[in-house]
């Protein structure tokens, strides 16, 4: 009997292991009563290249505070890179986090370091040596198209440059996961389209990118998976499929 | 911990001083601005309890015995009263001596006596270390046999012990209450300067930083400010003391019954507590605002 068991549980794991987003049955509710997400059903492979979409207010953010773990979810299974979200202990949380690269619309940058050092600084937390930190950030800024622009602070980069950094923020540890949070909600067309075609190429390499927006236009032209929230639950997941709806 | 995350705290406390330059300055002046006020209270408080101690120690009591008693006795009584822990010193006055003494203030009228008028009046003089044990020692030598009288102040005894229990709450109370003020003032600019922080402590957590990696800066920034903080004021009031000290002696002859306590005495515990306190307040203020911010 605890056999069977311990095979069942085991065969889960194995399914669960091949995914970097593994949401079941998932419902969140803010304090206030109002429900932010209701049983979303959510699985991302290893690889994928996957939109979220929907208006403002649907839950796409509810739905990335619960993949970064800001947020703890009532009830339902949350896997992330293989960590279980919802029994995960406040000390591992961290060693979560450093599985993933997140980037934000407002970039997040520490505005008194200079690019090479907002890079560096994922690579100290991760406990890196110096001689790993001064291979790593060169080589990820020249991938992002910065390597002479490595001693500028924050404030003299534009913004497609300065969301260039947080992706080689992102990026340096090698994460099995790129989050993106309306990456290009603050950048031009030209921007916008530079950013995602360096998404692309990341995804290409075979990092999973998970990419929240807003940007139909966007969306329609990259042709990937779309997932579509609307008041919280998932009313659409159509591959290479267009931005869903009906507003 | 790493010894490169060592070097890595050391560093970006350091960093943070000089990069949030006003939050520094805010943080070490209301802490010295405390801890001068604590150190000017510290010093008075002390002093005066100092004086009353001085006081204390001059209240004697008389002890006199019974006619006739013998030099053994008389010694026996005396190693008694050694024995008593309430008892600073007590010297023996003979016969001899306490109309010696007396004739001194009789003048040109003791050459009428032939005899020493003061035969019966040999006695222990008795200083306490604490004269709130007054009437527990006169207790104590009232049964002692041999012991004809004895002499004391109940109301010099009483007032000087109450004034000492007064100040001493006095001191505890007004302590406590700069304490608690220094804190609050403290820790709220900390709070402070660290809330304007906030996003940099957001966007750490966002990467993966352990709870420790972000806070160890913050809380060693905080120490060093808390120590900068504290050292400023002791050095000011260490020169300042002892040139008060010196212009009330020198300029203020009728205040000659106040005697100061050196300045080393009064900083040998003052510098070093403020000092402990100043980082404790570094340590404390820096650790519980930023574990405020700590919850992403």
């Amino acid at each position: 009997m605890a056999e069977k068991k311990r095979r069942r549980r085991d065969s889960a794991m194995d399914e669960i292991a091949d995914y970097a987003i593994y949401l079941d049955d998932v419902s969140k509710t803010f304090s206030d009563g109002v429900p932010a997400l209701s049983n979303i059903n959510l699985k991302v492979k290893q690889g994928e290249f996957v939109f979220i979409v929907g208006v403002s207010g649907a839950g796409k953010s509810t739905l990335i505070k619960l993949l970064l773990r800001e947020l703890k979810a009532d009830s339902g299974t949350i896997f992330v890179n293989g960590f279980n979200l919802m029994t995960i202990k406040h000390g591992r949380i961290p060693k979560f986090r450093r599985t993933l690269g997140v980037v934000f619309q407002d970039f997040r940058l520490l505005k008194d370091r200079n690019v090479y050092e907002n890079v560096a600084f994922a690579q100290r937390i991760a406990q890196k040596s110096e001689r790993e930190i001064r291979t790593n950030v060169p080589s990820m800024l020249s991938l992002v198209g910065l390597a002479g622009k490595y001693k500028a602070k924050p404030k003299q980069l534009a913004g497609g440059e300065q969301q260039r950094v947080a992706i080689a923020r992102a990026l340096v540890n090698q994460p099995k996961l790129l989050l993106a949070d309306e990456p290009t909600g603050n950048l031009d067309l030209y921007n916008t389209q530079e950013i995602m075609r360096l998404l692309e190429t990341i995804n290409e390499n075979g990092t999973t990118v998970v990419v929240v927006t807003h940007n139909e236009k966007l969306v329609n032209e990259m042709k990937k998976r779309v997932v579509t929230i609307r008041q919280g639950m998932i009313v659409s997941d159509a591959e290479n499929g267009g931005y869903f709806d009906e507003d | 911990m790493k010894i490169r995350t060592f070097f890595y705290t050391i560093e970006q406390g350091i960093l943070g001083i000089f990069k949030n330059k006003w939050f520094a300055f805010v943080t070490v002046a209301t802490i010295s601005a405390c801890l001068f006020v604590f150190g000017i209270f510290y010093a008075i408080a002390f002093n005066v309890w100092n004086i009353v101690q001085n006081a204390e120690q001059n209240v004697s009591i008389t002890v006199f015995f019974d006619e006739g008693i013998t030099d053994e006795r008389i010694d026996e009584i005396g190693d008694m009263i050694g024995r008593r822990s309430e008892v600073a010193r007590y010297e023996l006055v003979t016969a001899e001596e306490a109309w010696e003494k007396f004739s001194v203030q009789l003048g040109e009228y003791a050459d009428g006596f032939t005899e020493n008028p003061l035969e019966n009046c040999a006695n222990y003089q008795i200083y306490l270390g604490d004269v709130s044990k007054q009437s527990e020692l006169v207790n104590y030598l009232e049964g002692v046999d041999g012991v004809r009288k004895i002499n004391k102040s109940d109301f010099t005894a009483d007032t000087l012990s109450g004034i000492n229990m007064v100040l001493i709450y006095v001191f505890i109370g007004i302590i406590l209450i700069l304490f608690a003020v220094s804190i609050f003032l403290i820790s709220n600019t900390v709070t402070m300067g660290i809330s304007v922080r906030k996003e940099e402590i957001t966007i750490m957590k966002y990467v993966g930083a352990t709870d420790f990696f972000v806070r160890a800066p913050f809380v060693f920034e905080g120490m060093i400010l808390g120590l900068i903080g504290a050292a400023i004021p002791m050095g000011l009031l260490y020169y300042l003391y002892e040139i008060v000290t010196d212009l009330i002696t020198e300029k203020f002859a009728f205040l000659s019954f106040l005697t100061f306590m050196p300045a080393f005495e009064i900083f040998t515990y003052l510098i070093p507590f403020s000092l402990v306190l100043g980082v404790g307040i570094g340590f404390v203020g820096s650790f519980f605002t930023v574990r405020k911010h700590l919850k992403v």
